[in-house]
C-alpha cells in the first residue's frame, strides 16, 4: 500500500515536469503548419496581385499608343479596322445595358424565391425546391448561350418582329435567369441565420409573415444581401459566354437593349481567339478593356464591403 | 384540488375584481409529447400573475398559449380553452386568427429583442402593422410608450439612433414600450429580466409595478423572489401540471401544498 503510493506520486510528478516543460518538437510542428497556412494565403494574394500587375502592365504599353482620354471619350471602338478608334464607351454601354437587364431580372425574382424559401416555405418544400435552384446555378454558361440565341431570341421576336437575331435584351434576360440561383441562395441564407426571436418579437407585435419578412428581417440580414446583390451584379457584368453567343459582337454605342452590341467580354474573347499578332496595338487593347472590367467589379466589390462595414449583424 | 384552490383564491381575494381570463382544462402538445396538463387558472383583471416552477416544467409553454407564439410551429396542438374577457371568447378555437389575438395580447422576450431600425421605428412597429400613418398619432403614442416604459427621458433627444445601441436594461425597457404602444389588454413576460443585470431588473419590477393599473399582466419567472415581489397572483407548476394557484402572499406564506412549500423553500428545484 505504502509503496504503491510513493511510486505514483513519483510518476504523477514526472508527467508534471515534463508537460510543463518547453517542448521544441511540438513547437516546431505548429510552426510548419502554421507556415503552410500562410502559404496558401500568401499564394492566393500573389495570384491577385499578378493578375492586376499583368493588366497594368500591358495597358501601360496600350495607353502610350492611345492617350486615356481618347480611350474614354471616343465614340467607336474600331482597333480592328483600318481606320482605328479606341473608345472604350461602345464595350461599356453594352456591358451596362446587358447587366441591368440580367440584374432587373436577377435581383426582384431571387429575392423574391428567398423571401419565400426562408419565410414561408415548409420545410419540405424548401428542401425539395432547393437542390433544383442550385441545378440552374450548375448549367454551363454556353447552354444558356444557346437558350439565348435559339429560343428566347426567337420568342422576344413574335413580341418584338423587329428584334435583330443578337439583342442585349435576349442576351440580358438569359443571364438574370442564370444569376437568379446566385442571388436567391445567398439572400436565403441571409435570411435564415436572423435569429428566430426577433421574428418572434414580430409576431407577437400582430405582424403577418410578409410584415416580418419585409420590415424585420431583411433589414437584419442587410449585410448578406448586399453581399448576395454585389455578387449578382460582379456576375452581370463578368458573364462573358451569354453576351458573347447572343447580344453580337458588334461595338456599339447605345443603350437600346432591343439593338446588338458587344460588352467588354464579349470584345476580349472575339481578340483572344482570334488571330492578331502578339505585342501588336490591337492585341494590347484587350488589357485595356480587361483593365476597365477589373476597375468595375473592383468598385461595386468596395462599394458592397462599405455597405457591409455600415450595416453589419449586431442582433 | 387545482380546482379548489382556484375557488378558494376566489373567496380569498379582498378585492375579486374581474376576470380578463379564464383558462379552462388546457393541454399543450409539441408534436407527442405532452407539455401542458388540464391547467385551470384564472387571470385577474389589471393584476399581476406570476408563474413559477423549475425548468422545463412548462411555463414559458403556458405563457406562448396566450398570444398563439405556438402557431408559428408546425406540429403544435393545443386542447381545453383559454377564455378573453369581456368578449366570452375562446382565442384558441380554430376561428379565430392568432394575429388578432397578438394584436391585444402582447409579449416582451426573456432575451431583448430590438429589430435592426431606431428607437423610433421600434416602438412604432405595431402601430405601424396597424396600418397607421398619421406621424402625429405616432408621435404621441411613441412618446406615450416610452413614458410608460420609463424611457423617454433617456432616448428622447435620439429617437432616431439605433436601438442596439442602447445598453441591456434600455434595450428591454424598449422592448417593454414597444409591446405599451398598442395598448394591449393583456402583456405576457417570458423571464423578462433574466438577462439583465440586478439594476436593470430592479428597473424592470418598478416598471411592472406601475403598469399593473393599466394592464393585465402574466409573468414567468425564475426568480421566486421576483414573483413574490411583483405578484398578486401566484401559480407553481410542476412537469407541465398547475400544482398550486393562489395569492402571492398565501403561496409564498401558507402554501397548501406540500411540493409548493419544498421548491418555495428551495428544498427542490
Amino acid at each position: 500500500m505504502y509503496s504503491k503510493n510513493v511510486k505514483s506520486t513519483c510518476r504523477k510528478k514526472d508527467r508534471a515536469t515534463s508537460s510543463l516543460r518547453y517542448s521544441y518538437k511540438r513547437h516546431l510542428k505548429e510552426k510548419i503548419i502554421e507556415l503552410l497556412l500562410f502559404l496558401a494565403a500568401f499564394f492566393s494574394v500573389l495570384i491577385t496581385f499578378s493578375i492586376v500587375f499583368m493588366l497594368i502592365k500591358e495597358s501601360y504599353i496600350f495607353f502610350q499608343h492611345v492617350s486615356v482620354w481618347e480611350f474614354l471619350t471616343d465614340t467607336q471602338w474600331t482597333p480592328l479596322f483600318d481606320n482605328a478608334h479606341y473608345g472604350i464607351l461602345p464595350l461599356v454601354s453594352g456591358t451596362v445595358v446587358s447587366s441591368a437587364i440580367a440584374l432587373l431580372v436577377a435581383l426582384p425574382l431571387g429575392t423574391t424565391i428567398a423571401i419565400y424559401l426562408s419565410e414561408f416555405a415548409s420545410y419540405t418544400v424548401r428542401e425539395t425546391a432547393k437542390p433544383f435552384l442550385e441545378l440552374l446555378g450548375g448549367i454551363p454558361t454556353i447552354v444558356y448561350g444557346y437558350f439565348a440565341l435559339l429560343f428566347v431570341t426567337p420568342l422576344l421576336q413574335m413580341i418584338f418582329p423587329k428584334l435583330p437575331g443578337f439583342s442585349l435584351l435576349s442576351a440580358g434576360l438569359v443571364m438574370g435567369i442564370m444569376i437568379i440561383p446566385y442571388v436567391s441562395s445567398m439572400t436565403e441564407d441571409a435570411m435564415r441565420s436572423v435569429p428566430m426571436h426577433l421574428r418572434e418579437g414580430s409576431y407577437a407585435m400582430g405582424a403577418t409573415r410578409f410584415q416580418t419578412a419585409i420590415k424585420v428581417v431583411m433589414p437584419a440580414a442587410f449585410s448578406g444581401i448586399a453581399a448576395a446583390y454585389i455578387l449578382g451584379i460582379s456576375r452581370a457584368v463578368g458573364e462573358t459566354m451569354v453576351v458573347a453567343i447572343a447580344a453580337g459582337m458588334q461595338p456599339n454605342l447605345t443603350w437600346n437593349p432591343m439593338e446588338q452590341a458587344a460588352t467588354i467580354t464579349a470584345y476580349i474573347v472575339q481578340v483572344s481567339l482570334g488571330d492578331l499578332p502578339h505585342g501588336s496595338i490591337g492585341y494590347q487593347t484587350i488589357f485595356a478593356a480587361g483593365l476597365t472590367l477589373l476597375l468595375i467589379t473592383l468598385t461595386f466589390n468596395i462599394l458592397g464591403h462599405l455597405l457591409r462595414k455600415r450595416y453589419r449583424e449586431t442582433y | 384540488m387545482v380546482k379548489n384552490t382556484i375557488a378558494e383564491s376566489e373567496a380569498n381575494s379582498t378585492s375579486p375584481g374581474q376576470h380578463k381570463s379564464l383558462v379552462k382544462n388546457l393541454s399543450f402538445y409539441y408534436g407527442g409529447f405532452n407539455a401542458l396538463k388540464n391547467i385551470d387558472m384564472v387571470l385577474h383583471e389589471k393584476q399581476v400573475t406570476a408563474l413559477i416552477g423549475p425548468s422545463g416544467c412548462g411555463k414559458s409553454t403556458f405563457l406562448r398559449c396566450f398570444n398563439r407564439m405556438h402557431d408559428l410551429y408546425p406540429g403544435n396542438r393545443y386542447e381545453g380553452n383559454i377564455v378573453l374577457y369581456p368578449d366570452n371568447e375562446n382565442i384558441l378555437s380554430p376561428d379565430i386568427d392568432p394575429i388578432e389575438v397578438r394584436m391585444r395580447i402582447s409579449m416582451v422576450f426573456q432575451k431583448p429583442n430590438p429589430f435592426p431600425k431606431s428607437i423610433y421605428e421600434n416602438v412604432a412597429y405595431g402601430l405601424r402593422v396597424r396600418g397607421i400613418k398619421q406621424r402625429a398619432m405616432l408621435d404621441e403614442k411613441v412618446e406615450d410608450a416610452l413614458r410608460n416604459a420609463a424611457l423617454w427621458d433617456e432616448v428622447k433627444d435620439r429617437l432616431n439612433d439605433l436601438a442596439f445601441n442602447l445598453s441591456g436594461g434600455q434595450q428591454q425597457r424598449l422592448c417593454i414600450a414597444r409591446a405599451l404602444a398598442t395598448d394591449p389588454e393583456i402583456l405576457l413576460f417570458d423571464e423578462p429580466t433574466s438577462a439583465l443585470d440586478p439594476i436593470a431588473t430592479a428597473s424592470i419590477e418598478e416598471l411592472i409595478a406601475d403598469l399593473k393599473n393599466k394592464v393585465t399582466i402574466l409573468i414567468v419567472t425564475h426568480n421566486m423572489q421576483q414573483a413574490a415581489r411583483v405578484s398578486d397572483y401566484t401559480a407553481y407548476m410542476y412537469l407541465g401540471q398547475l400544482i398550486e394557484f393562489d395569492m402571492t402572499d398565501t403561496i409564498f406564506i401558507k402554501p397548501k401544498n406540500k411540493q409548493t412549500e419544498d421548491y418555495i423553500t428551495g428544498r427542490f428545484g
